[in-house]
């Protein structure tokens, strides 16, 4: 239940945006002012092998192996898939499967690394202070051979967007320094703090992807890292870079959305930005992709935001990939976790972390400890629309979950249920308190098997269609020669007898 | 302890039981001119009918073996509120309760309940209820200001909806009783008057009819007090604008057209705005959520259905009013224009209309 003040602050109306179709979480900057500091390295690090969109790692260390800091420990499998290195020196102990943040609970193999507190680096590839120079294929490989994903949520791999396609040529590079979920601040301290950085990043994309305009988008309550950001751009001899300063509102920074805002094109449906001749990369990614091919340093670590109601001290942590994250609440001081709810990511697309033991990776921009709070029972649907208002995406959700929920999945898909985005913006403004995400996330999951089923019936049957036509014509040749070697007369015979 | 099922793991705190306080929140205004107009008898009227809908839910709750505390969310009280809204002051007790069992069992748990009904559960009871007692449902006290009416400050006489007449005189009340300016105008123009003519004959006056000093329904008859509320829940976004806006446009537009064509066949659109129960529909009955389109441009389109139906009825149908028939007649249309009036999906179609 909410509280008799917030009830009649919203019977007298104040506090109510009306801006519409976005909403607007309270925004909870209170990690905004946290520089960001070096996180301690914990005894034991855990790195799952599929830290990103795609096929997993195949780790390349065996147990027992010293292994320094950048070196390689897992390779690429695939396409769409993204290589791992160790975050420090030590010695692999085990690969198994090892708790993660994940809302079934599941585990995930992980490599686990004893750190030998030297902290030393293989030094990692050669610098490439010249990357202009250099053929944007081979500066590709090496954003490849880094392991470098979008680390604005995504997590898919960056070399994949990198492709240049002759039929679609990049107009618009569009750096996503947003950071619209409450709560979070890496991204915003990044930029106030290392703008150099993420400019230079800015630069080689640039010259990879060939793109002729770049803008850096903004919310408006970040002016201190537009500033740092024109700052950088100028000081970096990018002059024709223009950042956009945007209206605080939620999901603003999802792709697609700020695509709209910046271009004023929507993605089509079942395409990529590349598409609509943009390509969208946040400024963390950026920046790593300028350590990278300026310093040859893999991605081994990442800024994370360390808030919520219950955190005792807000903070924003460079943090190696692989540190338990229970290692962080407690150098924050959180150390007893009862009636506390510990949340990866921000509060409208975060998930919940059920193992605190699990470890940070590629994706986590925040931990955030909140209160945990009963739940409001959900109550029948009044059809008042809300949740269609703030949808980005243009659906019904009240239809869509009703669908889910009834498991009518032809209905939910010809209503575009994988449109959806799982911005939980429906959710939170649901006076009925449905679990919209929830159902829609059901949803997908059971039309998914649906088509694996469909596809495993598929093939069985054309499998078993090849063997009878096989057998059908193995049968004909075994009749053809019988036919050859018996006398023209008795041919007429045996086709009477067929 | 339950916990979330997934993201998102904040909430912006609304929640229906709110929504219904805003409604009811909204209709303070009219309900204090009712007040003001009618005294005692408003009064009862209200405190009997909303204590009957949300009895009877609890009941029908109860009867069907579901939890009997969902008849406290808000939305059987704002049932009754709407019903005594819709009632002709001096209705007798038994026809408020009538219409209290069908609006909460005909109108709405035969349905499934909250969320599931067609039709606005107090709207479906009214027509229920014109259709079965005429007589009682079309009987409009005179209220108070005006001269020739009685004096209801005094509560022996407001009781007289549980007796049937008044204490002091023993009178019955339609000695004392006048017809709503739609229906004086209905009754001239058949008499052969033109439009004019019968609104002078009536001591028609715009101001009057804005502040409610006219017979009607109690809650209807001001045209400015229901203009306030439903500002109100355009502000807290209980409601949006497209259907209440279309819905008067329409009939605004409608009335203007034909009045300057023929002065003396069709009032003027000042006139159908201020009259009888429209600015109640427009902003409190065809934006009823469970009973409209959710999708924007489906919205608009029922509103001016909502508003071309109002119009053609008064002005050629058998009833006086028509604003409620047309919101219950475009109630059947809602799940066809949600479908095929959706919002535009990102990515898929030219451009975003939002």
């Amino acid at each position: 239940m909410h509280s008799w003040q917030r009830m009649g602050v919203r019977l007298l109306g104040g506090l109510l945006p009306l801006a519409r179709p976005w909403v607007h979480p309270e925004m909870h900057e209170d990690a905004a002012a946290a520089p960001i500091e070096s996180a301690p390295l914990p005894p034991l690090f855990v790195v799952p092998v599929r830290q990103h969109i795609g096929e997993s790692a195949e780790p390349v260390v065996d147990v027992g192996a010293r292994v320094l800091r950048d070196e390689p420990i897992a390779r690429p499998q695939g396409y769409v898939s993204a290589a791992l290195h160790a975050p420090t020196s030590g010695t692999v102990v085990k690969i198994e499967e090892h708790a993660i943040v994940h809302p079934s609970g599941i585990g995930m193999r992980s490599i686990f690394i004893e750190a030998d507190g030297e902290d030393r680096s293989t030094g990692g590839w050669e610098g490439w202070p010249d990357w202009p120079e250099r053929d944007p294929a081979e500066l590709r490989e090496r954003i490849r051979a880094c392991g470098i994903v979008g680390l604005g949520g995504a997590l898919f791999p960056t070399f994949v967007k990198l492709a240049r396609d002759p039929r679609h040529p990049i107009e618009t590079l569009i750096l996503n320094g947003v950071e619209c979920e409450p709560w979070l601040a890496c991204d915003h301290r990044l930029m106030v703090e290392e703008a150099e950085r993420i400019v230079a990043g800015m630069a080689i994309l640039r010259h990879v992807v060939g793109a002729a305009r770049c803008v850096v988008a903004i919310e408006e309550n970040k002016p201190d890292a537009a500033e740092a950001m024109e700052r950088a751009s100028i000081a970096g001899g990018l002059h024709d870079v223009a950042v956009r300063l945007l209206p605080v509102r939620y999901p603003q920074g999802s792709e697609r959305q700020l695509i709209e805002t910046i271009t004023g094109r929507q993605v089509p449906a079942g395409r990529l930005p590349l598409h609509v001749g943009v390509l969208c990369v946040n400024v963390a990614t950026s920046a790593a992709v300028a350590d990278a091919v300026l310093q040859g340093r893999p991605l081994t670590e990442r800024v994370v935001t360390l808030g919520g109601e219950a955190m005792p001290q807000p903070a924003n942590l460079r943090v190696r990939i692989g540190t338990p994250i229970d290692f962080l609440l407690r150098r924050q001081g959180l150390l007893d976790l009862e009636g506390i709810e510990i949340i990866q990511g921000g509060p409208m697309m975060g998930e919940r972390v059920l193992y605190p033991e699990a470890p940070v990776t590629k994706g986590s921009n925040a931990i955030l400890a909140m209160a945990r709070r009963p739940v409001e029972p959900e109550s029948p649907c009044i059809r008042c629309g809300h949740c269609l208002q703030v949808c980005p995406a243009g659906l019904m959700p009240n239809e869509l979950a009703a669908h889910c929920r009834n498991d009518r999945f032809e209905q939910a898909e010809a209503f575009h249920l994988f449109d959806c985005i799982e911005c939980g913006a429906c959710s939170y403004v649901c006076p009925a308190h449905i679990p919209l995400v929830h159902y829609f996330r059901y949803g997908k999951g059971q039309v998914a098997a649906i088509r694996r089923a469909r596809a495993f019936a598929d093939a069985s049957r054309r499998r078993s269609e090849a063997r009878e036509e096989r057998l059908r014509r193995e049968q004909e040749e075994r009749a053809a020669r019988r036919r050859s070697r018996r006398p023209a007369a008795g041919a007429g015979v045996e086709e009477r007898k067929q | 302890m339950q916990t979330e099922l997934s993201s998102p793991h904040d909430h912006s705190g609304s929640s229906s039981r709110v929504m219904m306080l805003q409604v009811m929140a909204a209709l303070l205004p009219a309900t204090l001119v009712a007040v003001w107009l009618f005294g005692w008898l408003a009064l009862l009227q209200l405190g009997f009918a909303i204590t009957a809908c949300v009895v009877i839910e609890w009941g029908v709750l109860r009867l069907t073996g579901r939890d009997g505390s969902a008849a406290l969310d808000g939305s059987a009280a704002l049932t009754g509120l709407f019903l005594a809204l819709v009632l002709p002051a001096a209705a007798p007790w038994w026809v408020a309760l009538i219409g209290a069992l069908a609006a909460i069992t005909l109108g709405k748990q035969l349905y499934g309940g909250l969320g599931y009904n067609p039709f606005n559960p107090a709207l479906a009871a009214r027509v229920i209820l014109l259709v079965s007692f005429p007589l009682q449902m079309t009987t409009w006290l005179i209220p108070l200001p005006l001269p020739g009416g009685i004096d209801l400050a005094h509560f022996s006489n407001a009781w007289t909806i549980f007796t049937g007449g008044v204490a002091a005189t023993g009178q019955p009340f339609d000695a004392i009783t006048a017809a709503t300016p739609l229906g004086r105008l209905k009754t001239a123009l058949h008499g052969g008057a033109t439009v004019p003519e019968a609104l002078a004959a009536a001591h028609y006056s715009l101001v009057d009819a804005l502040l409610g000093r006219e017979g009607g329904s109690m809650g209807e008859t001001s045209a400015l007090a229901l203009l306030l509320g439903g500002l109100y829940l355009l502000r807290v976004r209980v409601i949006s604008w497209q259907i209440p806006t279309s819905y008067l446009a329409s009939v605004a537009l409608l009335a203007a057209i034909a009045h300057a064509i023929d002065p003396d066949r069709f009032a003027p659109a000042p006139f159908h705005i201020a009259a009888g129960g429209l600015m109640l529909c427009a902003f409190f009955m065809a934006t009823d959520p469970v009973t409209s389109p959710v999708a924007p441009r489906a919205q608009i389109v029922f509103g001016i259905g909502c508003g071309v139906l109002t119009w053609v009825i008064r002005t050629f149908g058998g009833y006086p009013e028509g604003a409620m028939f047309s919101v219950m007649l475009m109630n059947c249309l809602v799940p066809l224009l949600d479908r095929h009036l959706r919002p535009p999906v990102y990515g898929r179609g030219a451009g975003s209309l939002r």
